[in-house]
């Protein structure tokens, strides 16, 4: 017994001794990607993962990487739980990772005081800290097009839009309890000082989420005229199917970006008929980006999806445009610092400075996927519009065009959260915007 | 004087003003408790008969649903897949007891207990890895179980009563029934209790322990899966679900760690109490109280009754 | 054949009941301490020291602490996730309430706040034990994790719900945050691990150490020869729950940088027990080993497939990760339930008698 511990465990410590002084050499585009698979948020998690993953397997195939470069990509299992995806930051931060891609509000709220020291920029695209989109104050973050502040005041002037307006109305604002399903809360508060109506807020814990019946008996007790759900992983299905039971009214719950996934309404089915969400990325595979993803990667067998079909999907889709942006944000890096190797500061300009226009979205294949994103110096994230999606029973159909957030009131917003944000901190990073 | 009254009156005369509200919490309480009451009684299997404190039975609920739901996404009917679930569970119960229960003989509990949260990590691990970590929804209707629901109008109000819930409470209902039946009736049923109430005696007239044990954790498989798939109905299927099943401990504070009535008595406290408690008092403390609730309950109760509502064991104290 | 203790003659019963009774021992131990406080910030490399040494340190001290509860007293508890929670809580209300306090000072005194919650919810166990002490205990974590959510003024009223370290420094080095080097922050964690382990060391073999193992083997003698069950049971509550709570003001303040109420859950309870029990119950060296274990197994099994050229994509390990240490705690529990550190101790009893073992 002891002789076969022995010789394991030296076995073991040699094998890990090989792992760390392996480094991942030659000439690559290095892009860690913090996934997760596991656990109890891993259906919105996996086809993210995939898409983007995809996406850049599909660059490698197609083209051999961006400007010449082959894109290396490693996975690192995060499991949605801030303590692992600080391990895997620091695992592989120091492989030359240009840009990090968390998927998580919480991750990304720890990351965001390590980006400067490493000089590694943290791109959120669509969560995160709203606050980061202020670019004088947060040089290495970026959360386009978006920010969840961005995305709320969008939903509020649907709301407006509708019925008669919201003033004097009862909205519900149904949310995951972590850093992700608190962020948007203190814009809520404000706008409904400003704009008259009543907030009731219905907090989910994570050990909640399968079980939200007294959640929903709250919901039937309040009786608010609209919904609006921040809700992500199986949090989403269950309230769907929640709502369904006590017949809360469908066309009048929304879900946010997160919370409009296949996955979410699948369960549900006929029964979620009408549920609205925001979407930022066209659903399908129309588009000759996603047919040379099948082509190159997923009919080869290269890609982790289980088949054909889940290509096109909502997520999926979101997790490739993601992938689109960091592409793009590498190309413009390559263009303006003229090297075709680049490190994480000059990934940190080439996001600064990205513009994918529509026209560039025709050019690499996606046209019409999205509505344009173009990043500044200051604006690293605000003011990009959503579309409303709603759910048919089957499956979801584009229902509006771009809602364009209310920016005069979320900018202001948005820097006075920066700024207190920066308050407490004497040795924080900030920048000076020219002009 | 606000707090007081949020505290004292208003939840009483919230309660009395909309009494098909009241009704409506009283049966998702109701529902709740029974399925709390369902995972509490495996561990009651278990610890009679062997008195290991199985920590993983939140798990095998999960874990027998997921095999369930896993069968019939790779294709098997889904009666076939039932049945095979069923098998599965009586296979982790012989695997169980040969594996590791039989080289625990003569272990102090809490060694056991530890045994059982190592079982849990690997059955997790498990049935991720065959299935995949995803949430998948349980497959209700085509094990003929109903859906859909049925509205009342007691007191001029609205009382909906899914019918999901009904068939749970009525399968615990039957399960219970037979059970009971198992244990009064049948040779082994007769044998199972003569092992709960002396393990010496029962190996002195001939009983198998090691088959005793096999068939309790088999018999705690079943109420697993029953468990797992009402619960899989009313929500999805994941191992989320195991943090919800650990509140079968507190409700074994309640009804006593040998007691079957207990069990019951126990989860129903429990689903009514938590249910009208984060309705009614929880917003004063910011919601979210459900999760802590049962515990506290729990702990205030080993102050003053430590063993339980109708067990029958006084427990050591020091 | 060096490890033997021939012609070490014993000429006190103080040498002869010393903790490392045999020379060769107390040479290995100055070495380890010389490797850990010089070789390692000097050789080491960034990754090494952040993501291996100093969650080990870190949960080194954690499982230190459980092992005092439920290895030496026999109080099993799966709270300690909470309580190093309190920990890391109270270390931030301090450093944010009074900016000028030393941080290390805050860490530390961050301890007798989580010692103060520990004996709270220790009280319970002067009237149970066993499985119903496992339900208390659960009853703390699950209390405290929502506090740790609901009670905004522990987080100051951050919108993102979460705490996060700032820049802090002791005699002009930035110790805490961001901008401070791996490397200090691992001299900061291995001085306060060696440290606290050492007080560790003398309490458990003193009288009150003493104490608490009778309590462990059996209560009713032990009060019978004048052990005070009270005093005992709430002393070792306050310790285990002290020592949690450092290490949880430590992961945050010296190795994460910010954390959120997920660090704390009860899964981090259930790694903290396991590792007590893989290192071994009952044993401060058997804490470290059970925490190195615990946290190098996921990086190993990562490492394996690379190395043999497989592709094993990062959920699969997970999984595997789960199975592994599951398999590993029932094969632990039912071969050596003393873990890692009878193990250890075996390996040097046979290195003793080699290669003449009979």
């Amino acid at each position: 017994m002891f002789k076969k511990l022995t010789t394991g465990a030296v076995a073991v410590a040699l094998a890990a001794s090989v792992q760390i002084s392996s480094v991942s050499a030659g000439e690559s585009l290095y892009i860690p990607q913090l996934s997760y698979r596991t656990g109890p948020f891993a259906g919105g998690g996996t086809p993210i993962a995939n898409g983007f993953g995809d996406y850049l397997a599909m660059l490698n195939a197609r083209d051999g990487g961006i400007g010449g470069v082959p894109i290396v990509s490693d996975e690192c299992e995060t499991g949605y739980n801030s303590q692992k995806g600080v391990e895997c930051y620091e695992a592989t931060k120091g492989k030359g990772a240009l840009v990090y891609n968390p998927y998580s509000t919480g991750i990304t709220l720890q990351l965001i005081p390590k980006a400067p020291v490493d000089k590694i920029p943290v791109f959120s695209m669509g969560y995160g800290l709203s606050a980061a989109a202020i670019g004088e104050k947060f040089p290495w973050t970026f959360n386009y097009p978006a920010t969840y502040w961005d995305q709320l005041s969008s939903i509020i002037k649907f709301i407006d839009s509708q019925d008669g307006g919201i003033k004097g109305k009862k909205v519900g604002f149904i949310y995951l309890d972590v850093g992700y399903g608190k962020e948007p809360i203190p814009l809520l508060d404000q706008l409904s000082k400003e704009m008259g109506f009543k907030v009731v807020k219905i907090p989910v814990g994570v050990k909640e989420m399968q079980s939200q019946g007294s959640q929903w008996l709250k919901v039937r007790k309040e009786r608010p005229d609209w919904m609006i759900m921040w809700g992500w992983g199986s949090m989403n299905p269950t309230a769907i199917k929640e709502a369904a039971k006590i017949r809360y009214p469908m066309d009048h719950f929304i879900g946010n970006w997160w919370s409009g996934a296949d996955v979410d309404l699948r369960p549900a089915g006929a029964a979620g008929k009408g549920y609205r969400s925001a979407n930022m990325a066209a659903s399908g595979t129309d588009f000759p980006a996603l047919q040379d993803v099948l082509k190159y990667v997923v009919d080869k067998g290269k890609s982790q999806v289980k088949d054909r079909s889940q290509v096109g999907t909502v997520l999926y889709n979101r997790g490739l445009y993601n992938a689109v942006a960091v592409a793009e944000a590498i190309r413009t890096a390559q263009k303006l610092t003229g090297k075709k190797v680049i490190t994480g500061a000059d990934m940190r300009l080439g996001l600064e400075n990205l513009d994918l226009s529509a026209a560039r979205l025709k050019e690499i294949g996606l046209p019409n996927f999205a509505l344009p994103i173009k990043a500044s110096c200051k604006n690293h994230g605000s003011g990009g519009a959503i579309f409303m999606q709603q759910w048919d029973g089957k499956k979801w159909v584009k229902t509006s065009d771009g809602i364009t957030p209310m920016t005069d009131r979320v900018r202001a917003a948005l820097e006075k959260a920066a700024d207190k944000y920066v308050a407490g901190k004497p040795d924080w990073v900030t920048q000076k915007c020219g002009g | 004087m606000d707090f007081l009254y949020s505290l004292f009156v208003g939840p009483f005369v919230d309660m009395f003003s909309t009494p098909d509200f009241l009704l409506q919490v009283l049966w998702e309480g109701f529902v709740t408790g029974t399925l709390y009451s369902l995972i509490a009684l495996g561990f009651v299997l278990i610890f009679k008969a062997s008195g290991v404190f199985n920590f993983a039975q939140g798990i095998m609920v999960v874990f027998s649903a997921l095999t369930l739901v896993g069968l019939y996404q790779a294709g098997v009917p889904a009666y076939l897949a039932l049945l095979l679930a069923v098998g599965v569970m009586a296979l982790l119960a012989i695997g169980v007891e040969r594996l590791v229960l039989r080289h625990m003989v003569n272990q102090p509990d809490i060694i056991l207990f530890m045994a059982t949260i190592g079982l849990s990590y690997f059955l997790i691990g498990l049935g991720e890895f065959i299935f995949g970590g995803e949430t998948k929804s349980m497959i209700t209707e085509q094990l003929g179980l109903p859906t859909g629901s049925t509205t009342f109008a007691p007191f001029g109000g609205v009382l909906i009563l899914q019918h999901i819930d009904i068939a749970a409470v009525v399968i615990a209902a039957v399960l219970v029934a037979g059970l009971a039946f198992f244990f009064s009736k049948t040779r082994i049923g007769r044998a199972l209790r003569a092992v709960a109430d002396d393990h010496q005696a029962a190996l002195s007239v001939g009983i198998s322990l090691n088959q005793i044990w096999a068939i309790v954790w088999f018999a705690a498989g079943i109420v697993a899966l029953a468990t797992g798939i009402m619960w899989g109905a009313r929500s999805d299927v994941s191992f989320a679900l195991q943090i919800v099943a650990l509140k079968a401990l507190p409700v074994l504070i309640l009804g006593g760690f040998t007691s079957i009535p207990g069990a019951i008595v126990g989860g129903l406290i429990i689903g009514f109490g938590e249910k009208l408690f984060e309705v009614y008092w929880g917003g004063l403390l910011g919601g979210g109280v459900e999760g802590w609730f049962a515990y506290v309950i729990a702990l205030i109760f080993l102050l003053f009754r430590p063993q339980g509502l109708f067990g029958d064991k006084i427990i050591e104290r020091v | 054949m060096f490890y033997r203790e021939a012609g070490q003659y014993k000429t006190s019963y103080k040498a002869d009941s010393a903790i490392f009774p045999i020379l060769q021992d107390r040479i290995a131990i100055w070495f380890y301490l010389a490797v850990a406080f010089i070789a390692v910030p000097l050789f080491g490399s960034e990754f090494f020291i952040n993501s291996m040494m100093i969650p080990f340190l870190i949960f080194s001290l954690a499982a230190i602490g459980l092992n005092i509860l439920t290895g030496y007293t026999g109080q099993i508890s799966l709270g300690s996730g909470a309580f190093m929670g309190v920990g890391a809580y109270s270390t931030y209300k301090l450093v944010t309430i009074f900016p000028d306090m030393n941080v290390i000072l805050a860490i530390l005194l961050s301890g007798f706040f989580a010692a103060f919650i520990g004996m709270i919810f220790g009280l319970p166990s002067l009237r149970i034990k066993g499985f119903y002490l496992v339900v208390t205990t659960l009853a703390a974590q699950f209390f405290l994790e929502w506090a740790f959510i609901r009670i905004p003024w522990l987080y100051n009223y951050n919108d993102s719900g979460a705490i996060e370290v700032p820049n802090r420094r002791v005699f002009d080095i930035v110790v805490s945050g961001s901008e401070a080097s791996a490397t200090t922050r691992y001299l900061v964690v291995l001085s306060i691990v060696v440290g606290l382990t050492w007080v560790a060391s003398n309490l458990i073999h003193g009288r009150i150490g003493r104490s608490w193992m009778m309590i462990r083997d059996m209560d009713i003698a032990a009060e019978l020869i004048g052990v005070r069950p009270l005093v005992a049971k709430l002393s070792v509550f306050a310790v285990s729950s002290f020592y949690c709570g450092v290490a949880g003001a430590m992961m945050v303040f010296l190795w994460l940088g910010a954390a959120e109420v997920e660090s704390f859950d009860v899964n981090q309870s259930f790694l903290i027990l396991f590792m007590v029990i893989l290192g071994g119950l009952g044993s401060l060296i058997g804490s470290f080993m059970g925490a190195g274990f615990i946290w190098m197994l996921p990086i190993v099994i990562r490492a394996i497939p690379k190395i043999l050229g497989l592709d094993i994509n990062a959920s699969t390990v997970e999984h595997i990760n789960f199975m592994i240490v599951g398999a590993l705690i029932l094969v632990f529990l039912i071969v050596e339930p003393h873990g890692l550190a009878r193990i250890w101790a075996i390996a040097k009893q046979k290195l003793r008698v080699w290669p003449f073992p009979y």
